[in-house]
């Protein structure tokens, strides 16, 4: 049977501190990598940054869905009372706004909170059961006391041997080859 | 010999760690997923379940038999139609209120001491808001037919009544309930993966990778997380607030003598937040003993929650006395006289231990010996649950039964169905979260970790 490599996914390299892996990241990023992430046990300030990871649309998608649900809940309720089955009880407005704010206000909050939490998982790409990461076996360690910095392998400046150079110059205690497997 | 030394150390002063020192990102990691993966049963958490459950039969019992008969099982008559459903509802959805603080509030103020206890409290209000939602469901007796209070296009034509409190509170409990259960969620998955990354057995690796959803702590995942962290948290800090408005105007927005006054928001509010603390503390001083987690919710954490409840006890008690106040100061005879029912009517003895449980014993809570004594402040914690339950118990039962014309004064006596009912949803509540401290880290790992770095940065300055 022909042998077939796997392709591969970039270079891993392991780090002790958030501190080497921070200047590591910067470093990657002044000699011109572009395709670069970084798996830390917790967030780290400045991280996303360094890896060229500036603009999140969390909070737009956040405003869209508040502002999506506001006009539901208030839309809602006119329709319901003013139009779909209006009631005339001596006289009282129809479109009685001030009693309309509580439902439109919690709607306006699920429709927020909703679409923040989806959109951050859709944006991360979540659920995502498979990923080339996983198959490095000391990788189960970046959830708990190692941080780790991939180069991955669609960056032009990619290359297997000089990459990995690059990662143990830049303080890694190891470097693994990332394939991936699928 | 000069007098002046050193500086008298002021016991007062010191203040205790947040988290004790020499822990590193991995003892945290640990200690905490080791409750949940490797811990064996013991027989403390066999028995305390098996009584849970019990008594969660007795509950399940107690509204098989209210779906059978119907209401009538309860002590619910006319004039007091709103019985213990009600009472227990607002206590518990109360109750929810502190983890929502918790894991918002005081985020968003960066008070870092929240973090080894805002997963279990986070836990606890969901694990409340399921016991107060069953109380509206069920006190209709047919809850089948819940679903009426939807806006649900039906065969009648006809929508729910947008102008009444009981529609306003569908909708906010139900958010708080979902926004709840998302913010939870959100800040469990990292420490789901972190389950997953050290599970041994492969049930536990099954179960933890679909529930992590393949969250790997990429830098560009947790910075979208983070935003949507802080707006989280941004979103349930005013929803919170709202709930238990909400809840209020279910009272305030009738006529009825003693419900109808503007002082019910920020007082169901403070209120609700202080017996939130209290079911904390009520969770905390055993979990902590139990599973050995001294070194992360430290006296400290103990100390500051003794002070939230002293402080919103306080406005609690600002509450009752302007309640008093505004029904002389107004002069309406209807007020007055629900003042005095409340004094020597035939429901005194629940005002006076009301009084009791809710002001004077809390005053403990000024004396730092108090606040650092574990089993003082356990009991404490009770008493003022039961306190808060009590008040409920009064503003529901005292007005009802002491309207405006004698001729529809009644009076108020809960059944054993009651009771079985009220109890069993305690039972649910220690069920649940005997449950959730087994299988879930009751500390949120990642951000300890995080509070581990903190401490070392600080450390090296």
């Amino acid at each position: 049977m022909e042998h077939r490599s796997h392709p591969l996914h970039g270079v891993m390299g392991e780090f002790e501190t958030p501190e080497q892996l921070l200047s590591a990241a910067k470093k990657a990023r002044d000699a011109g990598y572009r395709h670069v992430d970084a798996y830390t046990p917790f967030p780290i300030e400045g991280l996303a940054h360094s890896i060229g990871f500036r603009w999140t649309a969390v909070p737009l998608i956040t405003l869209i869905g508040g502002v999506g649900g506001g006009l539901t809940g208030f839309g809602l309720q006119y329709w319901c009372s003013a139009i779909s089955y209006p009631i005339n009880i001596a006289g009282r407005p129809l479109n009685s706004w001030p009693a309309f704010i509580p439902v439109t206000f919690e709607l306006t909050v699920l429709g927020a909170a909703i679409f923040a939490v989806v959109g951050m998982l859709a944006l991360n790409k979540l659920p995502e059961p498979y990923h080339p990461v996983f198959n490095v076996e000391r990788f189960a360690a970046a959830s708990t006391d190692r941080f780790f910095l991939v180069i991955e392998s669609r960056d032009p400046k990619f290359d297997l041997a000089e990459s990995s150079r690059f990662l143990q110059e830049a303080s890694a205690k190891h470097v693994f080859e990332v394939k991936d497997e699928e | 010999m000069s007098v002046i030394q050193q500086p008298p150390s002021h016991a007062g002063m010191r203040l205790d760690p947040v988290l004790e020192p020499g822990h590193t990102y991995a003892s945290v990691t640990d200690k905490i997923a080791a409750v949940v993966l490797t811990r064996p049963i013991g027989i403390g958490w066999l028995a305390g379940f098996a009584l849970a459950f019990a008594v969660v039969n007795m509950l399940f019992i107690a509204i098989a038999w209210l779906i059978t008969k119907g209401v009538g099982i309860w002590g619910i008559n006319i004039p007091i139609g709103w019985g213990f459903a009600i009472v227990n509802f607002v206590w518990w959805i109360g109750i929810g209120h502190a983890g929502t603080l918790i894991s918002a509030i005081l985020f968003l103020l960066n008070q870092k001491w929240r973090t080894s206890i805002n997963r279990f409290a986070e836990a606890m209000t969901l694990f409340a808001v399921a016991c107060a939602g069953l109380f509206p469901l069920i006190h209709t007796g047919r809850p089948w037919m819940a679903y009426y209070m939807f806006p649900y296009p039906s065969t009648m034509g006809i929508w729910p009544q947008f102008r009444s409190p009981l529609i306003w509170d569908v909708f906010a409990v139900s958010t708080y309930g979902t926004v709840s259960l998302l913010f939870w969620f959100v800040g469990l998955l990292p420490d789901l993966a972190t389950l997953r990354d050290r599970a041994k057995q492969r049930y536990q690796q099954v179960i933890y990778g679909i529930l992590s959803m393949g969250w790997r702590n990429s830098a560009r995942h947790w910075h979208r997380y983070q935003s949507a962290y802080l707006l989280l948290a941004g979103l349930a800090t005013p929803l919170v607030l709202s709930v238990h408005t909400v809840v209020s105007f279910d009272f305030a927005v009738a006529i009825v003598p003693g419900w109808h006054t503007t002082i019910f928001p920020p007082y169901f509010v403070a209120g609700a937040i202080y017996s939130g603390f209290a079911m904390v503390l009520t969770l905390a001083i055993p979990l902590r003993k139990a599973y050995g987690l001294e070194d992360f919710i430290t006296m400290r954490h103990l100390d500051n929650m003794a002070k939230v409840m002293l402080a919103t006890g306080l406005i609690v008690a600002y509450g009752y006395f302007v309640e008093f106040f505004m029904a002389f100061y107004s002069g309406n005879k209807f007020d007055v006289f629900l003042a005095e029912q409340r004094l020597h009517g035939p429901y005194s003895h629940f005002y006076f231990a009301l009084i009791l449980c809710n002001i004077i014993t809390p005053q403990l809570l000024w004396f730092q010996k108090v606040r650092r004594n574990t089993f003082a402040l356990f009991v404490m914690s009770l008493i003022i649950n039961t306190g808060m339950w009590l008040e409920r118990f009064v503003i529901v039962v005292i007005s009802l039964t002491r309207d405006f014309m004698p001729s529809a004064w009644g009076r108020y006596s809960a059944t054993f169905w009651d009771y079985a009912t009220l109890v069993g949803t305690l039972g649910l509540f220690v069920m649940l979260i005997f449950l959730f401290v087994r299988g879930l880290p009751a500390i949120a790992i990642a951000e300890m970790r995080e509070l581990v770095h903190e401490s070392d940065a600080k450390g090296h300055e």
